[in-house]
């Protein structure tokens, strides 16, 4: 026990220098711990999001309830502004005592609005103008609490209204009840999963070497100790407790980081998604497990590290490690891990559930580990066999031949961060391609659409959307459900019928000539929406709601139909305006492709505003052959900020490691300056010695990472692609890293070799 | 230097003449000053008296008695005391070098001088003790050894000497 | 006659902070003389070697070799000096502790661009002298002092320098072994006619010299007796 403590004083002594170390090995402890923290609280944000938006669910199940004091008109009014979601609620209590929304402390009356704060901030800004025609000039009476909002971040509001009829909305007497929701599918349990594996793996490599800080002191000071009489046991539990203040230490800096940390959450919204700083919340045995776990694993490091190292009285001898490095066990965990992953191969479906889900992780981190505990052997095998080279190779070669478990292990974290973003980037661009192909949207032939449905003044409608400012063009058509008229509704034959110019038409079928009062008959692959077979030339049709009758003329001609700009390509009838009275058949949808200045945002959001006028239910998007694809590009943007932090992390222990090792060797450097070894010989060996290990770990990295992304390929049923962009870019940030730490290190090894080193001692 | 148990040290190797007994310590332990025969006699005949030789041999022949001499029992356990029996340290202490620089003590002379001095004149023999040890045999070496250790011995014991009277001059003066 | 001197200091002053090092010290060495410098410990000995061999610019004076101020060379000329001209052995961590003892030896002529396998062929030549042949492929970790200290003279004298700078060449040796070692050294020196700067606190060491030189509180205050033939 007294040998514990005086290895916790020890920490501490040394003057400055031994405060640095103890500084250096807190916080960078602590930085793991902070994001262990953070991985640690991530179910726990999830829960609280998915709780919350459970608990503001207003689709009532089961029967209609009939109207009562307690009951409460909701209807959907989403939105969205500038791509982001927007939910938006319309209101209408029926009594005193209908249900509130949560976060909501009164509902809103008839032209009151209440929204989130997000929202507010949103409308008190510049921009506030483009959105508030969309509440139709109703006044904010309050916002929603964060008890009604899964994130800080969401746009959302309740409008007040005294005109929702029970047509096309909900009565419910209470929100939330409904079932459970899944806020993320198969896929992407998969990718969280596989992400963290991936940041959290180099972040322990980071913790096993920032434990290991300031070694080569601590080595000398127990051989001191060994002097004056303390035996191997004692150096091991002086030791210890070295490691244990280090590593206490570390959880006190990391406990503080993610205190200050998690305020910044909320400040960051990643695929629409904000978090609220109370909802990043590590569960408490996960906390437990960190507190117990990384005291004992800085201890078992650094135990490990002395088993390396004889302590003598007169000083410390490392034993060298001639023993070649066995292959056999190193093969073992990646034999596992790709065990684990073959059967979900096949099935993706299955990842979703627990057990599976597990499996996967496990798999993946063993796949993982594989890199890790092959690389020490490869390293080792290779620079056994090189050697051959100028001075400055030869100096990098024989020090990495001496000591090559150094900047393996360090070169171990860059290797699994760099594994993993090619893997899952693998399976980003993979997905990436599918949801892009299937798009089968042409911006080419229009910015955006607008379909707004069921509408009684439809071509005064599309007018007012053709007036928007900003729109320089456009076409529009009206369209209806149509039935063969005299036949019961139920069997009757339906389909759809479009009314446009021939210039409208002509974006749905390939008309050939065409000229006012002309119909056609566009004919579609047979699979894709309902058949016109029915609708021959002289036949009777009932139109829209009101079944408006109409004669198909006879010299109707039957054309193939054309995708429309969304992609789309069905059977139907097409006529245009002299052909029939549009104004006589009742409530029309209209959809409209527009024109405008692809990179003014603005005239989107008034399109929108527009829309929303016109009608509760529109649709307005952008034209993009991309669109699915976002989401993504923000996950791998995270995931780029990911690997950088995380190569970030290991270039200082990196760095770290040379500072030591270079002072360490401020003698030996000032002797080789001393005899005439130029400048640029050594800061050529401290090249060498860095990227040698590192460009060995960035090859098995590359195959480790085509590995993995095969196989996550393979488990969404995938062709296998190898996008090598995705592997320059990885391998080339950690390129920058190991660059940067050279860099960071050579002035430092400038003023090492100093020959003032000489008279050190 | 006691010249008995030198002669009886090297008659353990084997029976010799009295003129090789002069011979081998002249080369081996007395280069500047040889042995008188007068001297080697005397100390032959004390042994003899004391029964640490005997007579080997008398060889007929020429010119000065030619007797061999040879150890006993009695004298090889002599030599082995003697060699076990520490010298007394004084005797060092007791040369002329400390006798100067006791005398430049008390005529307040400085001794840094008389160490400058008698360093260049100890580095000189130093230097040719060095060269003769480089082509000599063993017993060179050991005796050239000897000697070098010794000066260098009284070149620190002045070094030492001179530092603390400097230190002493600065504690006085301060 | 006089010769022209090979190295000369002259009235060197160098501080370290507030302790002074070495005070107008001035210095002569001779092609081929073996000059020891000798002083107590902290006199400023080392500085002065330092000085000699161009590694710490003096805060005043002159080094001159073979006429030419190195004070006012360049760093990378000045390392090129070293590299060719000085050879250098130190009294311990000299070798480069992951290299073999032969690349050891051998560095000092790669360093100047001699190909690597003419210059470990000279390196084993030099290993064989200083009678460590043996040693050639161990590690520095892997020997003993007294042949670590003999591969560090012939990495010294491999070059075939004109002076070579041994700072306490000897001290952490024992006798036997630093005397085999000081007389390999100068032996080796003077059949190459190289002078050799060596700075000792033994007499013994000292007496492997030609004439000696003593540093007290940073002064030169030996004999110069400049002149006395090798």
């Amino acid at each position: 026990m007294s040998d514990l403590l005086l290895g916790a004083r020890m920490a501490f002594s040394g003057g400055r220098d031994g405060w640095a170390r103890a500084l250096l090995t807190a916080f960078g402890v602590g930085i793991g711990v902070a994001l262990l923290l953070l991985a640690a609280a991530v179910p726990a944000m999830l829960q609280g999001r998915q709780a919350r938006g459970d608990a503001r669910f207003d689709f009532r199940l089961g029967e209609q309830l009939p109207a009562a004091a307690n009951t409460l008109l909701v209807a959907p009014f989403d939105t969205e502004f500038r791509d982001r979601p927007v939910r938006g609620r319309l209101v209408r209590p029926e009594g005193p005592q209908a249900p509130l929304p949560p976060g909501v402390s009164a509902l809103p009356r008839d032209g009151e609005v209440v929204v989130s704060p997000a929202l507010k901030e949103l409308l008190d800004s510049p921009e506030g103008s483009l959105f508030a025609p969309r509440l139709g000039g109703a006044e904010v009476v309050g916002t929603i609490g964060p008890q009604g909002l899964p994130g800080p971040h969401e746009l959302a509001f309740y409008l007040g209204s005294d005109t929702l009829g029970s047509d096309g909305s909900n009565r419910i007497d209470a929100f939330g009840g409904g079932p459970p929701s899944e806020e993320f599918g198969p896929t992407l349990i998969l990718l969280v999963v596989i992400i963290f594996v991936v940041l959290l793996l180099p972040i322990a490599v980071f913790l096993g070497a920032a434990v290991r800080f300031g070694g080569e002191p601590r080595e000398r000071r127990l051989a001191a100790l060994r002097l004056i009489g303390a035996d191997r046991r004692m150096t091991r539990r002086i030791a210890a407790g070295e490691a244990v203040v280090g590593a206490l230490l570390g959880i006190v800096v990391g406990g503080l980081l993610f205190a200050v940390g998690r305020q910044l959450v909320p400040l960051v919204t990643l695929w629409d998604i904000s978090v609220y700083a109370g909802d990043v919340r590590p569960s408490l045995p996960i906390v437990a497990l960190i507190v117990v776990a990384v005291p004992v694993v800085a201890v078992v490091v650094s135990l490990i590290a002395l088993r390396r190292v004889a302590i003598e009285p007169l000083g410390v001898t490392r034993r060298a490690s001639t023993t070649r490095r066995r292959l056999w066990w190193r093969l073992i965990p990646p034999a596992i891990g790709l065990v684990l992953l073959e059967p979900l191969v096949s099935d993706v479906r299955a990842v979703g559930e627990a057990l599976t889900r597990h499996q996967v992780a496990a798999g993946v981190v063993l796949l993982l580990i594989g890199a890790v505990t092959l690389l020490p052997w490869l390293v080792d095998l290779l620079v056994r066999r090189l050697g051959r080279g100028p001075v400055a190779w030869q100096l990098a070669i024989r020090r990495l031949q001496l000591d090559s478990a150094t900047s393996a292990r360090l070169v171990s974290g860059v290797a699994v961060a760099v594994a993993g973003t090619i893997g899952l980037q693998m399976l980003f661009t993979g997905v990436q391609r599918q949801y892009t192909t299937e798009t089968g949207e042409d911006p080419t032939r229009a910015t955006s659409y607008v379909r707004l449905f069921d509408i009684p003044e439809g071509s005064a409608a599309m007018n007012q959307l053709l007036a928007v400012p900003g729109v320089t063009g456009g076409t529009g058509t009206l369209w209806a459900r149509i039935a063969r008229d005299g036949s019961s509704p139920e069997a009757a034959p339906a389909g759809y019928l479009r009314i446009g110019d021939c210039r409208a038409l002509a974006e749905y079928a390939e008309l050939g000539r065409c000229a006012d009062g002309d119909v056609f008959r566009s004919l579609g692959p047979p699979d894709d929406g309902p058949s016109i077979d029915a609708f021959v030339p002289g036949t009777r049709i009932a139109v829209g709601e009101r079944a408006a009758s109409w004669t198909l003329p006879a010299d109707t001609r039957t054309v193939p139909a054309r995708a429309n700009p969304i992609g789309w390509k069905r059977s139907e009838i097409l006529a245009t305006p002299g052909a029939i009275e549009a104004g006589r058949i009742g409530p029309l949808s209209v959809e409209t492709y527009l024109d405008f200045d692809r990179d003014d945002p603005d005239t989107l959001e008034r399109l929108r505003n527009t829309a929303v006028q016109l009608t509760r239910t529109s649709w307005v998007g952008r034209l993009s052959a991309t669109a699915q694809a976002d989401r993504f590009v923000t996950i791998q943007r995270g995931l780029y900020v990911g690997v950088v932090v995380t190569l970030l992390l290991i270039g200082v222990s990196m760095l770290v490691g040379l500072l030591e090792q270079l002072r360490e060797r401020r003698r030996l450097l000032a002797m080789l300056v001393a005899v005439g070894t130029r400048r640029a010989t050594l800061a050529w060996s401290v090249f060498w010695q860095t990227v040698v290990p590192v460009l060995i770990g960035l090859t098995v990295a590359v195959a480790f990472g085509l590995a993995l992304g095969s196989v996550l390929l393979r488990m969404v049923n995938m062709p296998i692609s190898v996008s090598w962009p995705v592997i320059g870019m990885s391998t080339g940030l950690a390129a920058a890293a190991v660059l940067l730490v050279t860099g960071l290190g050579l002035p430092a090894l400038w003023r090492l070799m100093n020959p003032v080193g000489l008279r050190a001692e | 230097m006691s010249i008995g148990q030198t002669f009886l040290g090297l008659l353990e190797a084997g029976p010799r003449h009295g003129y090789d007994l002069k011979r081998a310590y002249d080369e081996r332990f007395s280069h500047t000053r040889p042995l008188h025969f007068g001297q080697v006699y005397a100390t032959l005949s004390r042994l003899l008296k004391n029964g640490l030789v005997e007579i080997d041999a008398v060889e007929p022949g020429e010119g000065p008695e030619r007797k061999r001499y040879a150890i006993t029992a009695a004298g090889v356990t002599d030599v082995q005391q003697w060699l076990s029996q520490p010298e007394r340290p004084d005797l060092y202490l007791q040369n002329t070098l400390y006798t100067k620089v006791v005398l430049a003590l008390l005529t307040g002379r400085a001794a840094a001088d008389l160490l400058d001095i008698q360093r260049a004149e100890h580095l000189r023999v130093m230097r040719e003790l060095t060269r003769r040890k480089a082509g000599g045999d063993l017993a060179d070496q050991l005796i050239c050894d000897h000697a070098l250790f010794h000066l260098e011995a009284d070149l620190r014991w002045l070094e030492l000497t001179a530092a603390r009277l400097d230190d002493l001059a600065g504690k006085v003066r301060a | 006659m006089t010769v022209e001197p090979l190295l000369v200091a002259d009235q060197l002053t160098k501080s370290f902070g507030p302790t002074t090092a070495l005070e107008r010290a001035s210095l002569q060495i001779l092609a081929g003389e073996v000059v020891a410098v000798m002083g107590p410990s902290g006199s400023g000995k080392s500085t002065l070697l330092h000085c000699l061999a161009g590694i710490v610019a003096p805060d005043s004076g002159q080094v001159r070799y073979q006429g030419r101020d190195i004070g006012a060379m360049s760093d990378t000329a000045r390392s090129a000096l070293r590299r060719g001209e000085f050879g250098f052995v130190f009294q311990f961590g000299q070798l480069v502790p992951e290299l073999t003892c032969l690349e050891n030896v051998a560095l000092p002529l790669r360093l100047n661009r001699l190909g690597r396998r003419a210059a470990e062929r000279r390196a084993a030549e030099w290993l064989e002298r200083l009678e460590v042949a043996e040693v050639s492929g161990k590690r520095p970790g892997e020997v003993s002092g007294g042949q670590g200290q003999r591969v560090a003279v012939a990495r010294a004298l491999v070059t075939a320098p004109k002076v070579i700078f041994a700072d306490e060449p000897t001290g952490a040796l024992d006798s036997l072994n630093g005397e085999r070692v000081m007389r390999l050294l100068t032996d080796a020196a003077r059949q190459t006619h190289a002078a050799v700067v060596l700075v000792t606190h033994e007499a013994r060491v000292a007496a492997y010299s030609d004439r000696e030189v003593v540093v007290r509180d940073g002064r030169t205050t030996g004999m110069e007796r400049s002149g006395v033939a090798a």
